[in-house]
């Protein structure tokens, strides 16, 4: 079953990418109002992970965070929680810990974030690490470098490896698709990270422009159903950095149905990445309830 | 052969560019003669909703930025705006204004761009005050901005009425979002492009063309909007507006002013839009003596 990497290669499709803005452009034209907009809404709150990721992170950005992502507007009744906050290592026995007793899960990045430009054995230490701090969800870099070099049994074998590392916690591999530079090396790094036994496939890490454009994810959501056509396992989707307003996170949604279809439109299989689009989707539902465009003066800060 | 001339399409301002309204409508102004002129964005709520999106992403860098250089951007704009005077007496005229009254008005505009320039590094301190207080305290009360401030000028003075609602709010670092005389929007827009010319930061000042029912009861309500600035609507139109102002407490004026007065500026109309801070500063009282600053 398991692909050989050059076997992936030569299986890897090539991109359209005059017919991939094309289908983008088309879904970006459409409006959706009233009910749905609403339904769309709440969906996309349950699927955001909730993230912070910077050298200036503390335990009280961490616990604020924590209590937003179960909390987000407690004015609007029957609101979703988010589905998970997404910390660095040293934040992960903290933010576990805020969360007992919530649906909300802890992701953590790893494996040298966000450059990756570490050795192998510090990465399983690093993914370990925050495994073994309670981490249930982990999201890996690839190495963009070695990628880029051409030398794909590499990456493989290091998302593999890690995948190992991870046990019972599931992975999340970050293509940082704004270094990839093309959607045909796109395709290719989410072929390999599927093959390698990722259960998510992420666009990027949030520090590099562009990020998650919807052309990019488009290319991975072909990827994703073109792996499922060809063996019938389901491949979550994440796309991360730059959706920040809910008319975007809304297209993503109509993306994702039309490429994947209903079952992926839980937060099982498909995420947001993002830090300051819940408070837009939540100033877009109180402009819907009460017909007043809304301030952020009003809800909590990111 | 006679030349056709070229017509210009009338855009809206927002966030430092002329995009057509969102909503792809218009409407047709026509000139004193009843033929038609120009055709003119005809917006929508979302273009106040984008626009006030602009408006409140440039407040902060306008109102950091130091007194003295708003001074200097307001006097930019006076001076951009005198090199493109005839353009303005021609729109005035062609929307029914006699030469000379158009020519009066624009100059009166130019000058009350000036005397407002001048006030940007002068109204704090004269605002502001030291204030007597029986503790040892040292209390002091200064102006901040109020932040974005929608204005609807008098519509039956679409240049003078517009500035000088408009020189005030921004002499004073807040933003605005200006919706221009449905009847005469021409020279608002063709105002937009001297601001756009004259170093004003994009989305500081936002023009919006189109019917007043459907974009001013979005803007009085609009929760991240602080302040309503009108001239002369009469109370048919300015009392929903003032009702719909009241979910965030907006500050609401309604200046019932002729602005072809000389007079009709001042200090106050700046002070009208500032939120007065005051801070109480712990000093140290030596021996029941007044206090040693």
């Amino acid at each position: 079953m398991a692909k050989t990497v050059s076997q992936i290669i030569l299986d890897a499709s090539k991109v359209d990418k005059v017919g991939v803005e094309e289908r983008v452009a088309r879904i970006q034209t459409r409006s959706v109002k009233g009910t749905s907009k609403v339904q769309g809404l709440k969906m996309a709150l349950n699927m955001i992970d909730l993230t912070t990721l910077e050298g200036k992170d503390t335990q009280g950005k961490v616990r604020q965070m924590c209590y937003k992502a179960h909390h987000l507007h407690d004015s609007i009744p029957d609101l979703p929680a988010v589905a998970a906050v997404c910390v660095y290592p040293s934040m992960v026995k903290f933010a576990k810990k805020e969360l007992r007793n919530t649906s909300v899960k802890v992701a953590s990045v790893s494996t040298a974030f966000p450059s990756g430009q570490a050795p192998l054995e510090v990465k399983i230490l690093d993914t370990k690490f925050a495994v073994d701090q309670g981490a249930d969800e982990i999201d890996m870099v690839i190495s963009r470098g070695k990628f880029l070099q051409g030398e794909f049994q590499f990456v493989y074998d290091e998302i593999a490896q890690i995948k190992e590392a991870c046990g019972k916690a599931r992975l999340k591999v970050i293509l940082e698709t704004g270094e990839l530079t093309t959607l045909d090396n796109v395709r290719l790094a989410s072929d390999i990270a599927i093959h390698a036994g990722a259960d998510f496939i992420k666009t990027s890490t949030g520090k590099i422009q562009p990020a998650a454009t919807m052309q990019v994810t488009y290319t991975m959501l072909m990827a994703i159903q073109d792996y499922f056509a060809e063996t019938g396992i389901m491949i979550g989707m994440k796309p991360a950095g730059g959706i920040s307003t809910s008319k975007l996170a809304l297209h993503n949604l109509l993306m994702v149905k039309e490429v994947l279809g209903d079952e992926w439109l839980t937060n099982q299989w498909f995420r947001f990445g993002a830090s300051s689009l819940a408070n837009d989707v939540l100033m877009q539902l109180i402009k819907c309830e009460s017909g007043i465009y809304a301030s952020p003066d009003y809800v909590s800060i990111d | 052969m006679k030349r056709i001339e070229i017509l210009k399409t009338y855009k809206i301002y927002i966030g430092g560019q002329f995009p057509r309204t969102e909503s792809g409508r218009y409407y047709t102004v026509n000139n004193s003669e009843g033929k038609a002129h120009a055709n003119v964005c005809l917006c929508s709520r979302k273009d106040v909703r984008n626009a006030v999106v602009a408006a409140r992403k440039a407040q902060g860098a306008w109102a950091e930025r130091s007194a003295f250089n708003r001074g200097q951007i307001l006097y930019r704009i006076a001076e951009m705006f005198e090199g493109r005077k005839i353009q303005f007496i021609d729109e005035l005229t062609q929307q029914g204004q006699t030469k000379k009254a158009a020519q009066a008005e624009v100059n009166m505009a130019i000058e009350r761009l000036v005397y407002y320039a001048g006030w940007c590094d002068k109204y704090n301190q004269i605002l502001s005050s030291v204030n007597p207080v029986s503790s040892s305290h040292f209390n002091f009360s200064s102006c901040e901005p109020m932040g974005v401030v929608g204005i609807i000028p008098d519509q039956q003075s679409p240049l003078l009425g517009l500035i000088s609602l408009l020189a005030p709010v921004i002499a004073g670092g807040n933003t605005a979002i200006v919706l221009a005389s449905v009847d005469y929007p021409l020279c608002a827009v063709t105002f937009a492009e001297v601001l756009h010319a004259s170093d004003v930061p994009g989305g500081v000042v936002n023009i919006l063309t189109g019917a007043l029912q459907e974009t001013a009861p979005t803007l009085s309500s609009h929760m991240d909007v602080n302040a309503l600035v009108t001239s002369n609507l009469g109370n048919e139109v300015n009392t929903p507006l003032q009702v719909a102002a009241v979910d965030n407490l907006k500050r609401y004026f309604d200046y019932k002013q002729d602005w072809n007065n000389s007079s009709a500026q001042g200090l106050h109309f700046i002070g009208d839009l500032q939120e007065i801070k005051t801070t109480w500063h712990p000093i140290e009282q030596i021996g029941g003596a007044t206090s040693s600053y």
